[in-house]
């Protein structure tokens, strides 16, 4: 066990995959040489030579398109988007090539890519680098999203999505990359080395896709949630002194509704927590699947807490942002029912 | 003070449209002979030239002239005409099946079928090919089954494809043709991908990209152009420019500005513009591309200036947008006819041998149709097994498992 921030955590997810498998290519801008601006491909180049990691033309849909038709002839592309924000470009190949490409082809050609990219604000990055666009992924069949709350999970979750034979979107929430993030704009995080998912396992692990994980048991209310919002959660029960269960998700697509459904039935409350906006969230989502499958257990209506439906705002940003009062204030809501 | 006039627009607009009488005389062709060959590994920055010219080996009396005529036998030549006429025979039987409901949609490449035969024949097994939807020659020519292609665009019960794709999307790895995508020019910067895949992995195989002359102005264009430069990528990349985009005219695309060759310029990849309805400049200009790219000398743009002589598909009517006669009045004439002029001219062939060839074909497309109709049609049946959840992902998770049973699959 080594101590790591989720910038190493994904460095070493690198390392270990492009080790164990030649064809395991690493590309994006300012990935190569520099190691990426959030560092998580730093070294990479230098250990496994420019063919294998290499920086690129600020192109999304040359960084996807290209990594689509290198997987056809047989690699394993692992490439970033710089920001979540900028995968627009390349999101016809995302959507209309990768996803569908077994599909179409009925398995004469498929696509085994992972395509990073850091998400979600707290950052004062505007509204062109705090976006959480996982409800523009999860919405397309063909694809798996994915998104880690800690750097146990981001190694585990990444090794798994590298070896997956079907498209991944690994979605980083870089407010969560140096320390989690309890949603306190004031507030210091709490470093990686002081917390316990910041203990990664050297070599080789997987968190498998699909497997949710129950960060606090509780009885009250189940609070569904993933990336930074799953500390926020935690934050808001403790502060509360709300017996909540506090579930991070992990995986969006493929879901663990089975542990969701389990949680539900035994707290009999809901509410699910995220950071993108309202309408069309994955939070309308989770929220039907619990009415569908546990309608008659729930005691109160299933809340949603999330970014409002506005564009990411940079000074205003923790107007935005669902804190910890708001998280703490729709779990008593539901527990006044 | 300077006095302005209000601003103003240029509004592109084709040179014919319905009712007028076609007259290409102006449009400057170079002579057959004339455009020089230079060594594969000259430096691109002295081949800018080539960009601007055409090169053509047919005379109009079926000579083959200049430094770009290939040595090709005569029964190679006499292949180049069945795959051409393979092709236009598939084209008219499927385009009358989907009149008679025996498929939903077809699209034919009537008058540019030498682009993709010729093309063809210098690839090697092993090679890629990223197609759009007109390039069905290079399957023929590889030798895919006629009743495959068929089954396909029946979707029937033998599709490949399961019945999931529109007719003429084709995909067969073995005959080095990736997957046809309907969204346009996505599959040119997927080329780029691949060859650059092979030579990482120091492999010798390499790929072609496919791209109409309207969907160059789509952003993959550039994409493609871009990685393909940059990391000098053993790729032939294709632009057929067959006039029309739908009802779109070339110069919407800005096709009159300047050539589609010359958009390879600004990226240092060397580009040729060649007369595509010459099946010899096709098989000689693709011999010297794919040449480059096996050599790891780099990509080659390759403008192929032909004309689109039917329908954009089955769904289009373009006596609304184009003259009737337009097709006919086309300068660079009919590829099957050249080539069969050609040899003739050779004293290779006789009237007679074609008319003998083009009976043959006929009743060979007609055998694979009655085959391809024994496993079904769209409108008649049976069609293809109703497996949509399948292939979705490689396990089909839970959620598929039970919209399956709720869709009633057994």
């Amino acid at each position: 066990m080594t101590s790591m921030n989720m910038v190493e955590a994904i460095r070493d997810a690198h390392v270990v995959a492009m080790e164990a498998d030649d064809s395991v290519v690493v590309f994006g801008e300012d990935v190569g040489y520099f190691g990426g601006v959030f560092r998580c491909t730093q070294g990479l180049q230098e250990r496994f030579g420019p063919t294998r990691c290499f920086d690129t033309p600020i192109s999304e849909s040359g960084i996807v398109g290209t990594a689509i038709g290198m997987a056809a002839n047989g690699m394993r592309p692992c490439v970033e988007i710089q920001f979540a924000d900028y995968m627009y470009p390349g999101y016809d190949q995302i959507v209309s090539e990768a996803a569908r490409l077994r599909h179409r082809s009925a398995g004469d050609f498929t696509a085994p890519i992972t395509i990073r990219m850091p998400a979600g604000g707290g950052i004062f990055g505007g509204q062109t680098h705090s976006q959480s666009p996982e409800a523009l992924f999860t919405h397309v069949a063909g694809l798996k999203t994915v998104m880690p709350s800690n750097p146990y999970d981001a190694k585990g979750l990444l090794l798994s999505s590298i070896e997956d034979n079907d498209p991944v979107i690994f979605l980083e929430p870089k407010r969560l990359y140096h320390g989690a993030f309890s949603g306190h704009a004031d507030g210091p995080v709490t470093p990686w080395k002081k917390h316990e998912l910041g203990e990664v396992p050297a070599g080789h692990y997987t968190v498998p896709l699909g497997t949710a994980a129950v960060r606090r048991e509780g009885a009250e209310v189940t609070v569904l949630a993933y990336g930074t919002m799953v500390h926020v959660a935690l934050a808001a029960a403790e502060q509360a002194g709300i017996d909540a269960e506090v579930i991070d998700l992990r995986t969006l697509v493929p879901l663990d509704i089975d542990t969701i459904i389990e949680s539900v039935v035994k707290t009999g409350r809901c509410i699910v927590v995220h950071e993108a906006t309202k309408t069309s969230g994955f939070g309308a989502e989770l929220s039907a699947l619990v009415q569908e499958r546990a309608f008659y257990s729930l005691e109160a209506p299933v809340r949603r807490v999330t970014g409002w439906d506005t564009p990411y705002p940079h000074a205003q940003e923790w107007d935005y942002f669902p804190d910890p009062v708001r998280v703490a204030k729709a779990m008593k809501e539901v527990l006044a029912y | 003070m300077t006095e302005y006039e209000p601003l103003e627009l240029s509004m592109p607009a084709p040179a014919f449209r319905p009712g007028d009488v076609p007259d290409f005389s102006d449009r400057a062709f170079t002579l057959p002979g004339a455009v020089r060959k230079p060594p594969v590994d000259e430096e691109p920055e002295d081949m800018r030239d080539l960009a601007f010219q055409t090169i053509r080996v047919l005379t109009d009396d079926g000579v083959a002239v200049g430094p770009w005529a290939p040595e090709l036998s005569p029964e190679e030549l006499i292949a180049g005409v069945a795959n051409m006429l393979r092709v236009r025979v598939l084209d008219r039987r499927m385009m009358n099946a989907q009149r008679q409901a025996k498929t939903s949609f077809y699209m034919r490449a009537l008058g540019e079928e030498a682009v993709a035969c010729a093309f063809q024949t210098t690839l090697e097994p092993g090679d890629m090919s990223f197609p759009t939807y007109r390039q069905q020659g290079l399957l023929v020519t590889a030798g895919y089954p006629l009743v495959d292609m068929m089954n396909q665009i029946f979707s029937n019960e033998a599709d490949p494809l399961k019945g999931r794709q529109l007719p003429i999307m084709y995909s067969s790895r073995a005959h080095g043709f990736f997957s046809i995508s309907g969204n346009l020019a996505t599959q040119f910067v997927q080329a780029v991908g691949w060859a650059m895949a092979s030579a990482i992995k120091g492999e010798k195989a390499i790929a072609t990209g496919w791209i109409g002359e309207g969907s160059t102005a789509e952003s993959d264009f550039h994409s493609a152009m871009v990685f393909a430069s940059t990391y000098s990528a053993p790729v032939v990349l294709n632009i057929v420019n067959n006039q029309w985009a739908i009802s779109t005219y070339q110069g919407v695309a800005r096709g009159h500005a300047t050539t589609f060759a010359a958009r390879g310029v600004a990226f240092g990849i060397p580009a040729l513009r060649v007369d595509g309805n010459d099946y010899l400049a096709v098989y000689a200009a693709a011999r010297w591309a794919t040449e480059r790219a096996r050599r790891s000398l780099g990509p080659t743009l390759i403008e192929w200036v032909t004309y689109r002589a039917g329908a954009h598909s089955s769904s289009d009517d373009p006596s609304a947008y184009r003259p009737k006669s337009e097709a006919s009045s086309w300068p660079l004439g009919d590829p099957i006819e050249r080539l069969t002029n050609h040899l003739i001219m050779l004293g290779a062939w006789t009237m007679a041998d074609y008319e003998a060839l083009e009976v043959s074909i006929e009743a060979e497309v007609l055998a694979a149709q009655t085959e391809a109709e024994a496993h079904g049609t769209m409108a008649g049946g049976p069609n293809a097994p109703r497996d949509i959840f399948e292939d979705v992902y490689e396990e089909m998770p839970t959620r598929l498992i039970e919209q399956r049973e709720e869709a009633g699959y057994s």
